[in-house]
């Protein structure tokens, strides 16, 4: 768990506050001591980034620092691009909790065109500050337990080649410099004679200022610290030894680095600054390189974000924003959106109306149309039958008043003589007979 | 001695050093920092006028922090609605330094009609919460953020025996949700010994009822250990306090109190051989409260003013405005987008 401090201020003295003497012993002198304990129940978090060729001795300075071995394999050299890795770990001295992350660079310096190296560290720093950002804006936010991956150091690994910074040194440190406190190292120093270091720093230091390079300075204005840490701002960059093999001197065993020629002792003093970089480091400064990264680093990428992101304090007659104000003008705003899309809406829906009315209409003439032809249709139809019937009507007339002649003539015939009747009857029955035959046909 | 544990996925690697490599510096790096950056803390003392608001304020910090006001008359003491008067202070003790401000709230429960008289109390806190938070979305923000927001409300209680009346009640539970609210049991002097236990039950029963929850409230302790520290505060609150800045001699000790016909009341022993506290207990609680207030627990009171009620305040003031903006951009809105 790590903390973020966030009320940390100077006490200003202002107009209001008025100095009082005390009469007694009141007990907020316990504050101090109240907040220590809060944060060592919470934990610490540090974060450190190195920058370096591959081989140089970033993992093994590392596990010198920390006493203790990390994880860490042997990168090859043959890497397309520069990738970053991080490892964190959980270390425990006395009761403090730290929470160690550490990056390394891999493949760093190692390509033919080194145009593009400095670009992955810059985003992962970025990508770090964007992450705090996205928690920090958040609605339901919860800094207090959140993991504070923000690289609060950057050591830069100089080549000891004796001469002065390699170009890519310079443009890596010159993009780093406003994201990072950077703390150059000079490593594998135990292959530089003690005159070649001495200049060889002094021209570090011209070279980094002449280009306008800032590195991290150590405080000066706390006086328990300010007499060694000015001390040690001369003694920059670092000239480094690293190793976690051990050698006996006398009757100790020290961590060392032996040669045929000799040993090259770590904790030595006049064998290598490794002493001073571990005080300055975790002993002195380590509180205020996590302020530094907080206070000015964080606070300049978050205002170039959100400036970016068209955020503005003041409206354009340069007065203060209230939250009221910017309150009130979003919501007439989104009211005035809101009426936009009313009427827009309306309008779209008019005009659906309008087009769904002029189909139907369209299918109601048609409908129309297919009616009257139909009916058309039927009435021919039905003219047609009329004239059937009539004719049949007709014929089924003439029929019936034949046969009603025939039945009254066969009538008459009966009744004149009944003899001849019987054989005129058959006469006529044949005739009538024949004659109705006939006039059937 | 360092000892190794890989965070993910776990694994012990077992210290093979055993020299120092200096971790635990930062403690000592934190403390500096602390001191040379002092602190701040804001109390609120809300409470009828004559209840002994001042006198205890004055006892509890050692100097005149706040005025008595016990000349002027009617009209002036009591104004027509209730304000609010915030009167800071630089203090120092030991080499910390300190900027208290002391908020009265006069006019408190003095009318006749005490309707919304919390109101005023609330949009004071609100205010500083809203001040907190616009300097907080500042594209261009301040170093160090002027912390004026009310850590504290300290809360008197007329000593009356019998229980709570509806405007404490009223008050109380408003007021737990936005601020730590610490009651105490004002001119306890008032009260035997068993008149104040049994006051103090039933004021804790007539809380749990009401759903109010004070200072340390019971969801925020952090462990175990928390737990049993609190609870034993629990059990005692309200502490019945007696304020004096008089001191009188008692037995050999000068001390703190109250010189009455029958008796002089102990109030806090001014002895500065025993600072942690041989205050006579049995007659006031106020050196309870003092510790609870100063030198235990101040830090978890800025801390939970903080981190509970400020973000709740956060939370609801930009859930508003984002419900207006999230029409507009279609999309999640943050904290800056308004």
């Amino acid at each position: 768990m790590c903390i973020t401090v966030f009320h940390w201020y100077i006490l200003q003295k202002d107009k209001n506050a008025r100095p009082l003497s005390l009469s007694g012993h009141v007990g907020f002198d316990s504050l101090p001591d109240q907040l220590v304990n809060k944060s060592t129940n919470q934990g610490f978090c540090f974060n450190i980034l190195c920058v370096g060729e591959t081989g140089i001795g970033k993992s093994t300075l590392m596990d010198t620092l920390f006493n203790t071995s990390f994880e860490n394999f042997e990168s090859s050299h043959f890497e397309p691009k520069v990738k970053l890795r991080a490892q964190t770990y959980e270390l425990n001295e006395s009761n403090v909790r730290l929470k160690l992350t550490i990056v390394n660079t891999v493949g760093f310096g190692d390509q033919m065109n080194k145009q593009q190296s400095y670009q992955p560290v810059v985003d992962y720093i970025d990508a770090q500050f964007e992450s705090y950002l996205q928690e920090e804006l958040k609605i339901k936010r919860s800094l207090y337990n959140y993991h504070d991956s923000r690289i609060h150091v950057c050591l830069y690994f100089i080549s000891p080649t004796g001469h002065s910074l390699k170009s890519l040194d310079l443009v890596t440190m010159k993009k780093l410099d406003s994201k990072v406190n950077i703390i150059p190292v000079i490593a594998k120093a135990d292959t530089i004679s003690k005159s070649e270091l001495h200049k060889f720093k002094i021209k570090i230091m011209s070279e980094l200022v002449s280009n306008g390079v800032q590195i991290y300075q150590f405080p000066i204005d706390d006086e328990s610290v300010a007499k060694i840490n000015s001390t040690m701002n001369g003694h920059l960059p670092f000239a480094v030894v690293g190793s976690t093999e051990e050698v006996k001197i006398g009757n100790k065993m020290v961590k060392a680095r032996q040669y045929p020629w000799g040993v090259v002792q770590v904790e030595n003093e006049n064998h290598c600054d490794f002493v001073k970089l571990r005080e300055m480091l975790i002993c002195v400064n380590m509180e205020d390189l996590r302020e530094q990264t907080h206070t000015r680093h964080y606070e300049l990428y978050r205002r170039c974000k959100l400036e970016e992101m068209g955020f503005k304090d003041t409206d354009p007659e340069n007065k203060p924003v209230s939250l009221q104000e910017t309150y009130e003008i979003k919501r007439q705003e989104f009211l005035l959106e809101l009426q936009r899309r009313e009427d827009e809406m309306r309008q779209t829906f008019v005009q659906r109306v309008k087009e769904k009315e002029a189909e139907l209409k369209e299918a109601e003439r048609e409908l129309q149309n297919k009616f009257e032809h139909l009916k058309r249709l039927h009435q021919e139809e039905r003219m047609k039958l009329d004239e059937k019937k009539k004719l049949l009507e007709d014929e089924i007339n003439a029929f019936n008043k034949r046969k009603s002649a025939a039945e009254l003539l066969q009538a008459q015939a009966f009744s004149s003589s009944s003899s001849m009747n019987i054989k005129r009857d058959k006469d006529r029955k044949n005739d009538t007979a024949c004659s109705m035959e006939y006039s059937m046909k | 001695m360092a000892e190794l544990s890989r965070e993910l996925p776990s694994r012990q690697v077992p210290a093979t050093d055993f020299s120092y490599v200096g971790i635990d510096s930062i403690l000592e790096q934190m403390r500096r920092k602390a001191m040379k950056q002092g602190f701040e803390f804001n109390i609120m003392v809300v409470g009828q006028s004559g209840l002994g608001k001042s006198t205890l304020m004055n006892t509890l910090f050692k100097s005149k922090v706040s005025r008595r006001s016990a000349t002027s008359t009617i009209e002036e003491r009591i104004p027509k609605t209730v304000e609010i008067k915030s009167i800071s202070h630089d203090i120092e003790e030991k080499g910390v330094r300190m900027k208290l401000t002391v908020i009265d709230t006069p006019g408190f429960g003095d009318h006749i009609n005490n309707e919304n008289c919390w109101q005023p109390v609330m949009e004071f806190i609100n205010d500083q919460y809203a001040q907190y938070l616009q300097e907080e979305i500042n594209i261009n923000r301040k170093k160090r953020i002027p912390d004026t927001r009310v850590h504290c409300c300290v809360y008197f209680i007329p000593p009356t025996g019998h229980s709570l009346r509806p405007l404490d009640v009223e008050f109380m539970r408003r007021l737990s949700k936005v601020v730590n609210i610490v009651p105490v049991i004002a001119k306890a002097d008032t009260l035997t010994l068993e008149e104040r236990d049994d006051f103090k039950k039933k004021i804790r029963e007539e809380l749990s009822e009401n759903d109010i929850d004070v200072y340390p409230q019971k969801e925020f302790d952090e462990d175990a250990e928390d737990h049993l520290i609190n609870e034993k505060i629990r059990e005692m609150i309200p502490f019945a306090v007696v304020g004096s800045d008089q001191e009188y001699q008692v037995n050999g000790r000068r001390l703190l109190g109250r010189k009455t016909k029958w008796g002089i009341i102990e109030g806090i022993i001014t002895s500065l051989f025993l600072p942690f506290t041989v205050e006579n207990v049995a007659h006031c609680e106020f050196a309870y409260l003092r510790d609870l207030l100063i030198r235990t627990h101040m830090q978890n009171i800025k801390d939970i003013t903080s981190t509970i009620h400020y973000e709740a305040y956060r939370m609801t003031r930009l859930n508003d405005i984002k419900t207006y903006t999230n029409g507009m951009n279609g999309h999640e809105s943050t904290a800056c987008e308004m």
